[in-house]
């Protein structure tokens, strides 16, 4: 029995049928799930995205100007202290071709490892193939070498041209694995934590160890950055202000989809997943401006929520903090302590004083 | 002696007079084909007519990033039916671009074109069979692989965000592309990839069948052409990979539509699992579309070198190898999404490792060409062109492999630069090789050979002035998947997109060049390379008869593992 035949001559018409049909069903299907909600655009306490140009999406786009707390008003550096931006080649060609200047000490270590290490190793091996392929052209052609030779194996090479890159990627190795470690060192217990929090399309800066204060971050507006001189889609309206010098524990975490807090001239990169807190070590080297992206597709305005961290001394990092209406680390332990202090008191040994003034004696010092 | 095959009673009583060129009816013949030859062709086609529409996608592109702000987007809104004029449609439609550029052309432009196309044509010719194990399910892959690009296609016409089509990047990570996008778009892009993976899945089995059990008598695995190796081991590869982004994405289907959440953390998910099962599928995946590419370069460079393939046991083996641990080092697209740092470590290790099979290769094809006698054929140029853009694009993956390195080149232009160098100078330019190698024989007409190697110049120069300053952009921390970018950013980007324009250009002579060799091209003769050609198909006419081989061919003691064709040498005199 020939089904191929038998199926072949008496299918044709219902499969066509069938196929027509379903076509015609496909956009049925395709259509049958509700129509999408009205986007969200942003959550809901908090400063709506700015409006970059044109006509607003939105509802909830608004023209927003940037929040600042209603607190002592903070000096934020301009545009002359920018430390982490793009260079632009018309400015220096060769900046332009390479990393960006980075100001960690992991980041000198592994710019080194990569200019001195890595470029050389992959730029002579690129010229040597190309050197290889050119002078095969001249020396092999059929012209100039008319017979072939028979060569089709030699032990020797095969294996110098195994061993050799074997070594060359040990060479790698040692800067590489001790890059890693250096850059999963865990920040001292007391490092100053951030929490970057990504959102649908703006950052968010948590300083837990500061009162829990919330810092939003939108882009700043192209015309705003134009007049005051800092560089369009990479400013932002409210920065990450940090201490200089210090480690910090940088957090991440993503509030709807994966964002990616990445910031150049810092060498630093790590993704914002919802439902998972990542966390590294971060130490700025000297105060300035240093500006990052986000480095992972997480939607429409994935282009415009840049990152803009202002790293300040200790004392203007905490003179920032309280413009915020948080607490300084200092205020924080001190506040710990008064909460602490009235037990000790109380179960000192009956003293002559019977008084019961136990709280006044908060700040005294109970006799050691 | 020879083994004849018995001649298979394949089709009914009617068809008595069964010749050896003998084809069906044009609606048969093409739609419900059962010659590996016809299917290689059509999925040639396929890949020709999806690769002009994924590069006609990223010349939207670089034309978009060919100066800062926004230029075009609103137009292209507009065309699709939208509101130009809301910024957030504009940015969607970047992202919906980008996601069709790179489903496109890894899956309907790359894989149809090595696999379904060369593949089909020369795997069951090379080893002497008259087709392959299974042709009706061959017939199937190639249809299941339209479905799906017709199925991406719908994708870009019902909403699936902020406007229409899917806007996920390939990757479709979650959970941009469960919770992040409301509308039906993700799921059509989803199920193009069940449809395309089952072709490629079916298509892998029949490969592995054909090869292990179709080979002529006396050809061995260990006498078996480059090409066939490098087309086992990518079906191995395929087999393997291909059911685990089959699993991941039903599961973001589940998660979408069903209530799931394997990748939600509010239901006891996480959005990196998603990672890991995607990039299990993905890394093998970038193998899959570079290792026929090393197949055909391998016999190009034996046949205009006249000399066989340099080290051919390393050569197979390190396909094996590639392939092999192709499978360990998938994290390495994960470096900044928090693993520990004894993963990062294992995995910037090992994906080190996978230089050096790598480098046998690029060096095996030097000490191939080294003392042979070569003609630079437009086939050669190309090939010659391969190995080095391969280099190029090789070593920066090994400055990416390094984990701590990576932190601050991940999802910047750097990595857009390497895999571009890989795929666009890599495998693309062995596409081309491959066609120009075997254009006269699957036609039975000449391409112009001056306009190959026109083609191949402004080619070459088109994407070098692409691809090249992308490396600059990436170190500098350019970010990937931006439709628009500080002025910092301008200058490269402006000469990019000049190259797009020589690239484009490039592409008008190739069609020329096809154009041309349909209408005055001379006819092709069997063997039209020479002596240098050594393998099965050049035994055959060109275009081979419709069917070819049902007398198998018989591979002697004298016959190796480049040269299948070559008559007994005359016996030695008894004396000296």
């Amino acid at each position: 029995m020939n089904f191929g035949g038998i199926a072949r001559k008496s299918m044709i018409i219902p499969a066509l049928l069938a196929a027509a049909l379903g076509f015609v069903a496909l956009p049925q299907v395709g259509l049958a799930q509700d129509p999408a909600p009205p986007v969200a655009e942003v959550a809901p306490a908090v400063v709506p995205p700015a409006p970059l140009d044109a006509t607003p999406a939105d509802a909830a786009a608004e023209a927003g100007a940037p929040v600042e707390a209603a607190a002592p008003a903070f000096d934020h550096y301009g545009p002359e202290m920018i430390k982490g931006q793009p260079t632009f080649a018309e400015d220096d060609l060769i900046g332009s071709m390479t990393f960006q200047k980075q100001y960690t000490a992991d980041g000198n270590y592994a710019l080194w490892m990569h200019d001195a290490i890595l470029m050389p190793v992959i730029t002579v091996i690129s010229l040597f193939v190309l050197g290889l392929l050119l002078w095969v052209v001249v020396r092999f052609n059929r012209r100039r070498n008319t017979v072939p030779s028979k060569t089709s194996h030699n032990t020797l090479i095969e294996v110098v041209w195994t061993v050799v890159p074997v070594l060359i990627l040990v060479v790698i190795a040692v800067p590489s694995i001790t890059l890693l470690a250096r850059q999963y060192e865990s920040p001292p217990e007391d490092a100053l934590t951030i929490k970057a929090t990504g959102y649908q399309w703006y950052w968010g800066y948590t300083y837990p160890d500061n009162g829990g204060f919330e810092v939003i971050a939108n882009m700043m507006p192209e015309e705003e950055a134009i007049a005051g001189g800092f560089p369009t889609h990479l400013e932002t309206d409210n920065r990450m202000v940090v201490p200089v010098g210090v480690p910090i524990r940088l957090q991440t975490t993503g509030a709807d989809v994966i964002h990616s807090f990445g910031i150049p001239s810092l060498w630093f990169k790590i993704d914002a997943v919802p439902g998972r807190i990542n966390e590294r070590m971060l130490t700025i080297t000297e105060p300035g401006i240093y500006y990052g992206q986000c480095m992972e597709l997480c939607g429409a305005r994935h282009g415009y929520m840049p990152i803009s961290i202002e790293a300040r001394p200790q004392a203007e990092f905490d003179a920032w903090v309280r413009s915020r209406g948080g607490q300084t680390h200092a205020e924080v332990e001190a506040e710990a302590a008064a909460a602490a202090a009235p037990a000790p008191v109380e179960a000192a040994p009956a003293a002559a004083d019977v008084e019961p003034a136990a709280t006044e004696t908060a700040a005294a010092v109970p006799a050691a | 002696m020879a083994t004849t095959a018995d001649h298979f009673q394949a089709h009914g009583e009617e068809h008595h007079h069964h010749d050896a060129d003998h084809k069906p009816a044009f609606f048969a013949r093409w739609f419900m084909s059962t010659n590996h030859k016809d299917i290689g062709t059509l999925y040639l086609i396929f890949a020709i007519i999806a690769g002009i529409i994924g590069g006609g996608i990223s010349g939207l592109m670089r034309a978009e990033l060919a100066a800062p702000g926004l230029q075009y987007l609103g137009m292209m809104v507009n065309f699709m039916g939208g509101d130009g004029n809301s910024f957030d449609q504009q940015g969607h439609m970047w992202n919906v671009l980008i996601t069709a550029h790179g489903l496109i052309m890894v899956f309907f432009m790359v894989m149809p074109a090595m696999i379904g196309g060369f593949g089909n044509w020369f795997v069951p010719l090379m080893i002497g069979a008259p087709d392959m194990a299974f042709p009706r399910m061959n017939n199937i892959s190639f249809w299941l692989t339209v479905a799906g690009f017709c199925s991406l296609l719908f994708s870009l016409f019902v909403p699936g965000g902020i406007g229409n089509g899917a806007g996920v990047g390939w990757t479709v990570y979650a959970p941009l592309s469960t919770t992040g996008s409301v509308g039906p778009a993700v799921d059509f892009a989803i199920f193009s990839l069940h449809l395309a993976g089952a072709g490629s899945i079916l298509g892998a089995t029949n490969f592995i069948t054909t090869i292990f059990n179709m080979r002529a008598p006396g050809m061995t695995l260990h006498k078996m052409p480059l090409f066939v190796w490098s087309m086992l081991v990518t079906a191995f590869l395929l087999l393997l990979a291909l059911p685990v982004l089959a699993a991941a994405i039903t599961m973001l289907i589940t998660d979408r539509n069903f209530g799931t959440t394997f990748f939600d953390a509010a239901g006891g998910g996480d959005p990196v699992l998603y990672q890991h099962l995607f990039w299990f599928f993905g890394h093998p995946e970038v193998y899959i579309m570079i290792l026929p590419g090393f197949g055909m370069i391998s016999q190009i460079v034996a046949t205009f070198s006249r000399k066989p393939v340099f080290g051919y046991l390393g050569m197979a083996y390190a396909m094996v190898a590639i392939g092999v641990v192709g499978f360990i080092v998938w994290a390495h697209h994960m470096y900044t999404t928090g693993l520990d740092v004894n993963t990062k470590m294992y995995f910037t290790a090992a994906t080190m490792v996978i230089a050096v099979p790598t480098g046998i290769k690029i060096f095996s094809w030097i000490a191939t060409m080294w003392g042979g006698s070569i003609e630079f054929k437009s086939p050669m140029v190309w090939a010659m062109g391969f190995i080095f853009l391969f280099t190029v694009g090789g070593v920066t993956g090994v400055v990416l492999a390094n984990g701590g390195v990576d932190d601050n080149l991940h999802d910047t232009y750097y990595v857009v630069a390497h895999f571009h160098y890989v795929l666009s100078l890599g495998a693309v330019t062995s596409m081309f090789a491959g066609w120009y190698y075997w254009f006269p024989k699957m036609s039975g007409r000449w391409h112009s050979e001056l306009l190959s190697h026109i083609h191949f110049w402004v080619f070459f120069t088109g994407v070098n002035v692409i691809f090249f300053p992308m490396h600059f952009l990436g170190l500098q921390g350019m970010a990937r998947r931006y439709p628009d970018y500080t002025p910092a950013f301008a200058y490269w980007n402006e000469i990019a997109s000049w190259g797009y324009l020589i690239m484009a250009f490039s592409v008008l002579i190739f069609f020329a060049n096809i154009i041309y060799a349909f209408t005055l091209g001379k006819k092709a003769a069997g063997n039209y390379w020479g002596e240098g050609a050594t393998t099965l198909e050049w035994s055959l006419s060109s275009p081979p008869p419709f069917h070819q081989f049902e007398t198998l061919p018989v591979i002697e003691d004298h016959h190796s593992h480049d040269d299948h064709i070559s008559p007994r040498p005359a016996p030695r005199p008894a004396n000296a």
